[in-house]
């Protein structure tokens, strides 16, 4: 059997038997949910409830109670959209990359990722739909035949290639994610004893019968699916910072686009997942699993991220002055010292500086610290999209145009309520979902697995 | 004479895989394994042959290619040029570069969704299918070998149970069928 050098931490902390995983996950499903969980779930429902009160305000009314005028025609709405996207990239990025990297700490924090990632991509899917006013003509997205002649959609637009994009993503993030479930599902179906519950779980798991053929064709899946996965985790948002690099617009029109979105949304998505994993491990108990070796690996993630993200910013700006484009360079000094300056300010604080505080060991492994720097690095992405979008558009080329733009409660209700939706999402797949990759965790208890470690190290003294 | 199905319930993979070879080499079929997870290396001694989804995959990927190229075509050049900035479409040629995002995503799309399809299909995991694995615990900690008789003519259910019983077993259930 393949064993791990002793020097590596292990992945599983004490002693587990795999009957113990299948406890420590599935015994959540089956006993009464903790009170915390019907608090935070009737909370986040009624924000989810307000937001979708907002958006049927939305249609019935139409895009003017947005805070939108004729300069700034995308404001909070592509921001929230981008802001969305970004973050439902670390849950491809952890199953997919990290998958062909061999890198074992994800199977830990994979499976709650790649729902975080879904769920996300919905949020963010909503607001092009939304914004679009009549949502029940949304397929005219698509190539379809139509009674209006020869009308196509444009494949030469950025616009239809985020439409391919999103639809791929979520869909194929969605496959991928469910065809990890199967297996664990079948796990929970032959444990229940409720029949109604078995039930349920019996349809979820597909009949799956964990045969050795099934598994070599699982691997395989995983395998290649991950494989198409990857570019595609880095197509996706190097296609929506094509929405704003392919126009003349300055601050938009920027070549440095694409790598430096990818590498801004793995580096909001790891801050979310972070958010996540840690309330969720305290509340379920699942320390054992996610140790603070994972966290710890996740916050050199966002280092590395975050500092790919400053260079492009410090790029920018250099790029701004020594391109001699004067509109160019004053989009980026209005964007530093314009009546925007602070979304600037933030923006550079929560991205920049901050993540480079976890160079430091110690912070790094400090729970406490992470959880308050995963809020830090999403407020700060959210104000580098704010930042890009509002600040290029109030002031461009024509002077007698430019403005300012003010949020209405519409637009700040609907954000709010995208928070809700989600965290609904999500506590409804804590609460009824295995949390973690059962089978994947089970494979690798007997290298990373500390008691194991432990017995193999003596093995080897003797 | 009764054909029986053998189960022999290990709790470790590796111990498993040590007597899967053992009742290999002695000439006994092992019919299958059901595990909770995938057991790495036991696929060659059961004579398990490499799955061909990979290949499955690619051919639905060229053919997302091949779609997409012919939609662009059709759309963009034959049903319906567009002339956007002075630079019409004209050719497929000419305006690929503009085509190469959608006709990735397409391929992508048409890759994953068709081996995806093609997985469940193969393993006859579809909604509603029951549960087919014979020991539940099979999907929780215990790795149970299955022989049949019906497979092998050259020992008696007797002499393979007995063969189990020389490896680290947890325990043998046997089934008529």
């Amino acid at each position: 059997m393949h064993s791990e050098a002793a020097l590596r931490e292990p992945l599983i902390l004490g002693h587990k038997t795999y009957h113990d995983i299948t406890n420590d996950i599935v015994g959540p499903i089956e006993n009464k949910a903790p009170r915390g969980w019907y608090i935070l779930t009737t909370i986040a429902g009624l924000i989810a409830c307000y937001g979708i009160g907002c958006i049927f305000y939305l249609f019935s009314k139409g895009i003017g109670t947005w805070g939108l005028n004729k300069t700034v025609d995308w404001a909070w709405d592509i921001t929230n959209f981008v802001w969305w996207v970004g973050i439902g990239h670390a849950g491809t990025l952890i199953s997919a990359v990290l998958l062909l990297f061999r890198q074992k700490w994800r199977m830990a924090v994979n499976r709650s990722a790649e729902a975080m990632t879904i769920f996300a991509v919905i949020m963010a899917a909503t607001f092009p739909l939304i914004h679009m006013g009549r949502l029940w003509l949304a397929y005219w997205v698509f190539p379809l035949p139509n009674q209006f002649g020869s009308l196509w959609v444009n494949f030469n637009s950025p616009l239809l290639w985020d439409v391919f994009a999103i639809s791929t993503y979520f869909s194929v993030s969605l496959v991928f994610w469910y065809i990890g479930l199967i297996p664990d599902f079948a796990t929970i179906r032959d444990r229940l004893t409720k029949p109604g519950w078995k039930r349920a779980y019996s349809i979820l798991s597909f009949g799956w019968t964990g045969n050795a053929k099934a598994w070599t064709r699982f691997e395989e899946v995983s395998l290649v699916l991950a494989g198409v996965a990857t570019p595609l985790v880095f197509s996706v948002h190097s296609v929506v910072s094509m929405d704003f690099a392919t126009s003349v617009v300055p601050g938009w029109h920027t070549t440095i686009f694409p790598p430096y979105f990818v590498s801004g949304a793995v580096f909001s998505g790891f801050a979310m997942v972070l958010t996540l994993l840690l309330v969720m491990r305290k509340v379920m108990h699942l320390e054992a699993y996610i140790t603070v070796k994972h966290v710890e690996y996740m916050n050199i993630v966002i280092i590395v991220t975050g500092s790919i993200v400053g260079v492009a910013y410090i790029t920018e700006l250099f790029v701004s002055w020594y391109s001699g484009v004067e509109y160019e360079s004053y989009a980026f000094i209005n964007r530093a010292t314009g009546p925007y300056w602070w979304s600037y300010w933030a923006m550079m604080t929560c991205n920049v500086i901050s993540p480079q505080l976890f160079w430091v060991k110690k912070w790094r492994r400090n729970l406490m610290f992470t959880f308050v720097m995963s809020l830090v690095v999403n407020t700060g992405m959210w104000f580098e999209r704010f930042v890009i979008i509002v600040t290029s558009l109030h002031r461009d080329y024509v002077p007698s145009s430019w403005t300012m733009f003010h949020p209405t409660w519409v637009d700040a209700g609907i954000f709010v309520g995208t928070i809700g939706i989600f965290f609904t999402l999500y506590l409804l797949f804590a609460r009824y979902f295995p949390v973690l990759a059962l089978n994947e965790l089970k494979s690798i208890l007997k290298v990373t697995g500390e008691s194991y470690k432990a017995d193999a190290a003596k093995h080897q003294h003797h | 004479m009764v054909n029986k199905v053998i189960y022999a319930v290990y709790e470790d993979p590796e111990v498993l895989k040590g007597a899967a070879r053992k009742l290999v080499t002695s000439g006994v079929k092992v019919k299958d394994v059901y595990s909770p997870f995938p057991v790495h290396g036991l696929d060659p001694i059961i004579g398990i042959k490499r799955t061909r989804l990979g290949i499955a995959s690619f051919m639905f990927g060229i053919t997302g290619t091949s779609l997409a190229l012919l939609g662009f075509w059709y759309f963009m050049i034959h049903d319906w040029p567009m002339n956007i900035g002075g630079k019409p479409n004209w050719t497929l040629y000419h305006n690929l570069p503009a085509f190469v995002p959608v006709m990735f995503e397409f391929t992508v799309l048409c890759a994953a969704h068709g081996m995806a399809i093609t997985y469940l299909i193969r393993n006859k995991t579809l909604p509603g299918m029951p549960a087919r694995n014979p020991d539940p615990r099979s999907t929780d900690d215990k790795f149970v070998m299955e022989v049949r008789t019906a497979d092998n003519h050259g020992h008696s259910g007797e002499q393979i149970t007995s063969m189990l019983r020389e490896t680290p077993v947890f325990e043998i259930n046997e089934r008529a069928y």
